[in-house]
């Protein structure tokens, strides 16, 4: 490929659509995941969330990569209600923030933004790498991500999957000790799932 | 404008920031106190953490001193932290306390109530970590 590929606000726009179908779809087994080692309301939080963020976003379509994120971000820290809220909402507004005013980004951009929005969900949450949290899959993914989108995408999976073995060290699963050990993360898995779906989207 | 710090109290729980408020204006010393407001559970009534809920508390108890945040678990600090990085959506000189819940908001008001600043508010809170049990 020789010129380079950029990405609109359309394209955010379908990733954002494309995440809450596969979060609707998934629900159930972010839920079942959550019942496990947490307060079993990860799938149902996430489906309000996400469907709350489409609603606003196909009222009054934002005009740049950025603002598509950062209208996100802020509809799931109201509507979420549980503590992926904030973080996903953080994640996402913070992502955006770092695109700033472009009209369309190119893939590197959108891999250091990313990077960026990451590093502020680490530090909201006070986790790293290891933790059995989102960051599992989402460090690797936003590193992966200057490759490609499908590089993204594996790598998120093989993140979430790494969580199966790790004892909890953030958040309500940590109260359960050694007995959080075995269970996949439902933080991790659903990153996997909105990298997953920003690779769908990419690919189509 | 009160010039006394407002103090919000943000639970998973409805009944249990309502509580902890009544419970510290009884402490206070029963007179006219400094501003509380709960902001429990979610506008449904369930279990949960409501930015909206925060936003409102935080605004109704706000008299230009500061207002002085305290939390409950996971997705209230969480909730608290990314509004106050959002920068225009809690009232200027919004503070997220670092205290116990209970023993924190009574040392909050009690404080407020007495007329002392934001900072005083937070150091009484936060000072409640230190009032060992056993």
């Amino acid at each position: 490929m020789s010129e380079v590929t950029e990405f609109d606000a359309a394209f955010f726009h379908r990733w954002l659509t494309r995440a809450a179908a596969v979060v609707d779809r998934e629900a159930d087994r972010l839920t079942e995941l959550d019942a496990a080692i947490g307060d079993a309301d990860h799938g149902a939080n996430l489906k309000r969330g996400f469907a709350a963020v489409t609603d606003v976003l196909g009222k009054e379509p934002p005009e740049t990569p950025g603002a598509v994120l950062v209208v996100a971000g802020r509809q799931l820290i109201s509507t979420v209600g549980g503590a992926s809220g904030p973080l996903y909402g953080t994640l996402l507004r913070r992502t955006g923030k770092s695109l700033g005013e472009a009209p369309a980004v190119t893939l590197p951009e959108l891999a250091a933004a990313l990077t960026a929005g990451v590093a502020a969900v680490a530090q909201l949450g006070g986790a790293q790498v290891g933790d059995k949290t989102m960051l599992d899959a989402l460090v690797p993914a936003a590193e992966a991500l200057g490759e490609s989108f499908a590089a993204a995408r594996d790598a998120a999976d093989r993140g979430a999957l790494a969580t199966v073995p790790l004892q909890a060290r953030k958040g309500r699963a940590s109260y359960l000790g050694e007995r959080s050990i075995g269970h996949q993360d439902p933080g991790a898995t659903s990153s996997a799932l909105l990298i997953g779906a920003l690779a769908e989207v990419a690919d189509a | 404008m009160s010039g006394q710090v407002g103090i919000v109290l943000v639970s998973h729980s409805a009944a249990v920031a309502d509580a902890v408020a009544s419970l510290a204006r009884g402490l206070a010393g029963g007179g006219a106190t400094a501003p509380v407001a709960a902001a429990g559970g979610t506008p449904d009534g369930g279990l949960g953490t409501s930015s909206e809920l925060i936003a409102e508390a935080a605004k109704s108890v706000d008299g230009g001193a500061g207002v002085a945040l305290l939390v409950d678990l996971g997705s209230a600090v969480l909730t608290v932290k990314a509004l106050l990085a959002e920068e225009d959506e809690l009232p200027e000189g919004s503070r997220l306390v670092d205290a116990p819940f209970v023993e924190g908001a009574v040392a909050a008001l009690v404080t407020a109530s007495a007329g002392g600043d934001l900072d005083a508010v937070v150091a009484a809170a936060s000072e409640a970590y230190a009032y060992r049990k056993v």
